[in-house]
């Protein structure tokens, strides 16, 4: 009841930048448009849902949906415990969002993942720098498009000998 | 050195990289630290020396294979990673596993928890200079990987959980070997307590030292036991019941301080209230299959039928092959449970097809570890391995 | 002194086979231990497999303090310049072993970022099996490598370079 009336209630408020609200299973899903996701997300954690369990991101590429990139954010009510996931979409070009991370502290290292693996930068995030991955790192390798074994970057390594006194082959026993 | 010396002394701002190859981090954390004398003034953890693509990998295995990967996550309790990825599966499916596979979960999760307790304790004992809680840990772990070995077939990379039951029963004689190994564990629980609650190094070390208030629990979305060290009444497994925790009755643990050592005492008592879930499952289980119908398309048939009848073997490789395989609805799921470490949650994405779309794990190891430079800040250098191994970081979970 | 006294008394080595005695015999290693092997590694160092039967307890956690290098677990590509910094550091004579099936070939994880052996980038001179291998398995890597030290030549090694 407390979701049911929480959800039409943001829907008024917010009703040109809800897309749906959708329910699988018993998880309702509020979709949203990238934009405005703070103040979606601030009106949400004022009405009870104070903990952000999990911010991460889906590529669309393939499946399909409003827009190529969905941040997805999993948030909780201690008091009632009940849960709700909020999916801003952003679009595949430039794909940019505010950062949540004046609301939750939780969200700087997680939308730095989020950066780091599908390219979605945040507007507004103190230290948005690769957390994963290596800084000389090219590409997002959670994109659909990114293959699964890389673009040769496990193979460009230096080859190292030994240093001091080269060992020339053992002796065979 | 009277106030007005110690003003005059100029003292230069030290930077010190900690790790990543470093005992106390356990392999792969690196720290960077600025000190003023002992004084850390800032720390600014640099994480991700063990990514190795899960989530990619997720993409590309199917339900079943990805359970294999979920070992190699928090590899202290690989089983709870294994039910926790079963359960989301699950959801995602609408399947309902039957009652004596989910008593048998909740059995291993709690031995698991137990293990990992131990060794969190034991390491933060050891990169505290108290070797012996550690051997006392260790030797009780090696007595529950037996226990493992004999449902399981290994010691540490499980997969014992399938999408739909379990990879196969108990063996015969399994509940009297943890009968008999539940009263060592009390000893030993009994043996650490004594060696450190009242020991005065231990206090001083500990005590104050690394708090986490409540609303930064909250703001930083801790989780676990070091979220109920801070006094966060949310245990998973009572409020938001899986697997029927709702039919076994224990204690949550809640700490009032929030420092390293209630952290300690949270677990060691965790670890009783462990103990009490796991004699309960123990009488209560039921008997019964441990799996639901291979009917329903989800699970492998029996072994005996496969080799012995055509519609066994026609089905087993319909289930396998690559260009067949289960077929899940279009959806997403995400089932929170509590890890020995926080909330561990699976959050998969179906396309229809026989491989996850997206497998995103919730990792509580990250998200307790963000905390980290925000708690450190003003302690001095010695602290900060007292306040790692509190945290109990996991690196292959941190970074997957 | 007669004959037999001095029989008795003495042992006549060569001074190849007693170093490579006094070698194999105090392993001093550097554990690497990244992920899940590195749990397996903890297990061989506490009660019940007990390395210090074998010599190789003193852990040093320097690499310029310590002879051989046991890399257990997966190593990324953000770690690999790590673990070869670390292996240069380490003073000759030393050893490699790499642990578990993730350390020698990259095991399950054919990804992006996870090495596909460590092998391709530095000298290894032992591979244990195994995912993680299991302590007594561990042991027997050790047990290896103390009977391919056993059989070392000095003239194996060519003197440091003058230049
Ligand atoms: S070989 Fe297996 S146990 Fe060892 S690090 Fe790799 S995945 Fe983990």
């Amino acid at each position: 009841m407390f979701l049911q009336n929480l959800i039409t209630k943001v829907t008024e408020q917010f009703s040109d930048s809800i897309l749906d609200t959708t329910e699988f299973r018993g998880e309702t899903v509020l979709h949203i448009k990238g934009e405005c996701v703070l103040e979606v997300l601030e009106v949400l954690k004022s009405e009870g849902f104070h903990f952000l369990a999990d911010l991460t991101a889906v590529d669309n590429l393939e499946m399909g949906g409003f827009e190529r990139y969905s941040v997805v954010y999993h948030l909780l009510n201690h008091g009632n415990g009940e849960r709700l996931v909020v999916k801003a979409y952003v679009p595949e070009n430039n794909p940019n969002l505010p950062s949540v991370e004046s609301l939750w502290k939780t969200a700087d290292w997680q939308e730095r993942e989020v950066y780091d693996l599908f390219g979605i930068t945040f507007d507004g995030h103190p230290n948005l720098i690769r957390i994963m991955n290596p800084d000389d790192f090219k590409g997002h390798p959670l994109r659909k498009d990114y293959p699964r074994i890389g673009k040769g970057e496990r193979k460009d390594f230096p080859i190292v000998e030994r240093n001091i006194g080269t060992k020339i082959g053992r002796s065979e026993s | 050195m009277t106030v007005d010396t110690m003003k005059q002394i100029e003292t230069e701002k030290m930077v010190i990289n900690f790790g990543p190859s470093h005992p106390a981090t356990h392999g792969t954390l690196r720290i960077i630290l600025e000190l003023d004398g002992e004084k850390v003034l800032k720390a600014t953890p640099e994480i991700g020396y063990l990514h190795s693509g899960f989530e990619k990998l997720g993409e590309h295995l199917d339900y079943n294979q990805y359970i294999t990967i979920t070992d190699r996550m928090n590899y202290l309790s690989p089983l709870c990673n294994n039910v926790a990825y079963a359960l989301s599966a699950e959801k995602l499916m609408d399947i309902e596993v039957p009652k004596r596979a989910q008593y048998i979960r909740v059995l291993m999760c709690e031995l698991s928890r137990i293990a990992d307790h131990l060794l969190a304790v034991g390491m933060q004992a050891v990169d505290l200079g108290a070797m012996t809680v550690f051997l006392y840990g260790f030797r009780l772990r090696e007595d529950i990987y037996d226990l493992f070995e004999m449902a399981t077939g290994t010691r540490l990379t499980t997969s014992y959980t399938r999408v739909g039951g379990l990879m196969r029963d108990l063996p015969e004689g399994f509940d009297k070997a943890v009968l008999q190994l539940l009263p060592n564990v009390v000893n030993v629980v009994d043996d650490i307590e004594t060696l450190l609650n009242k020991n005065r190094i231990w206090h001083q070390r500990t005590k104050g030292v690394g708090v986490i208030t409540k609303e930064d629990a909250i703001s930083y979305g801790i989780s676990g036991p070091q979220a109920r060290a801070s006094g966060i009444d949310w245990d998973i497994r009572e409020k938001e019941p899986y697997s029927r925790y709702d039919d076994f009755d224990f204690d949550v643990i809640i700490g009032l301080n929030g420092d390293v050592f209630d952290r300690y005492l949270v677990r060691m008592e965790e670890i009783r209230q462990s103990i009490k879930i796991c004699y309960q499952t123990l009488d209560k289980m039921p008997e019964g299959e441990v799996n639901i119908d291979a009917d329903s398309g989800y699970i492998l048939p029996p072994m005996d039928e496969v080799y012995n009848s055509i519609e066994g073997l026609i089905y087993h490789f319909e289930n396998i092959m690559p260009n067949r395989g289960m077929e899940p609805p279009i959806g997403e799921a995400y089932v929170p449970t509590e890890s020995p470490n926080g909330e561990l949650g699976f959050y998969i994405v179906s396309d229809g097809t026989r491989t996850p779309y997206r497998v995103r794990t919730r990792p509580p190891s990250l998200i307790n570890y963000s905390i980290f430079s925000k708690i450190i800040e003003g302690h001095m250098i010695a602290d900060v391995v007292a306040i790692l191994g509190s945290l109990n970081i996991i690196a292959g979970e941190l970074d997957r | 002194m007669d004959r037999r006294e001095i029989k008795s008394n003495f042992l006549t080595t060569t001074v190849e086979s007693a170093v490579n005695w006094a070698r194999k015999n105090s392993l001093w290693p550097m554990p690497f231990g990244t992920a899940c092997c590195g749990v397996e590694l903890m297990a061989v160092l506490a009660a019940r497999s007990d390395i210090a039967r074998f010599g190789a307890e003193a852990i040093r956690f320097s690499p310029r303090q310590s002879d051989l290098l046991i890399v257990a677990g997966r190593i990324t590509i953000k770690m690999m310049p790590v673990l070869q910094r670390i292996y240069q550091q380490m003073p000759e004579p030393k050893w490699v072993i790499s642990m578990g099936a993730c350390a020698s070939s990259g095991g399950v994880f054919d990804t992006y970022s996870v090495i596909q052996g460590i092998d391709q980038f530095i000298p290894v001179d032992i591979y244990i099996p195994g995912c993680p291998p299991r302590p007594e398995g561990i042991l027997d890597g050790l047990i290896k490598l103390q009977k391919l030290i056993e059989k070392e030549k000095f003239s194996d090694y060519s003197l440091p370079n003058s230049s």
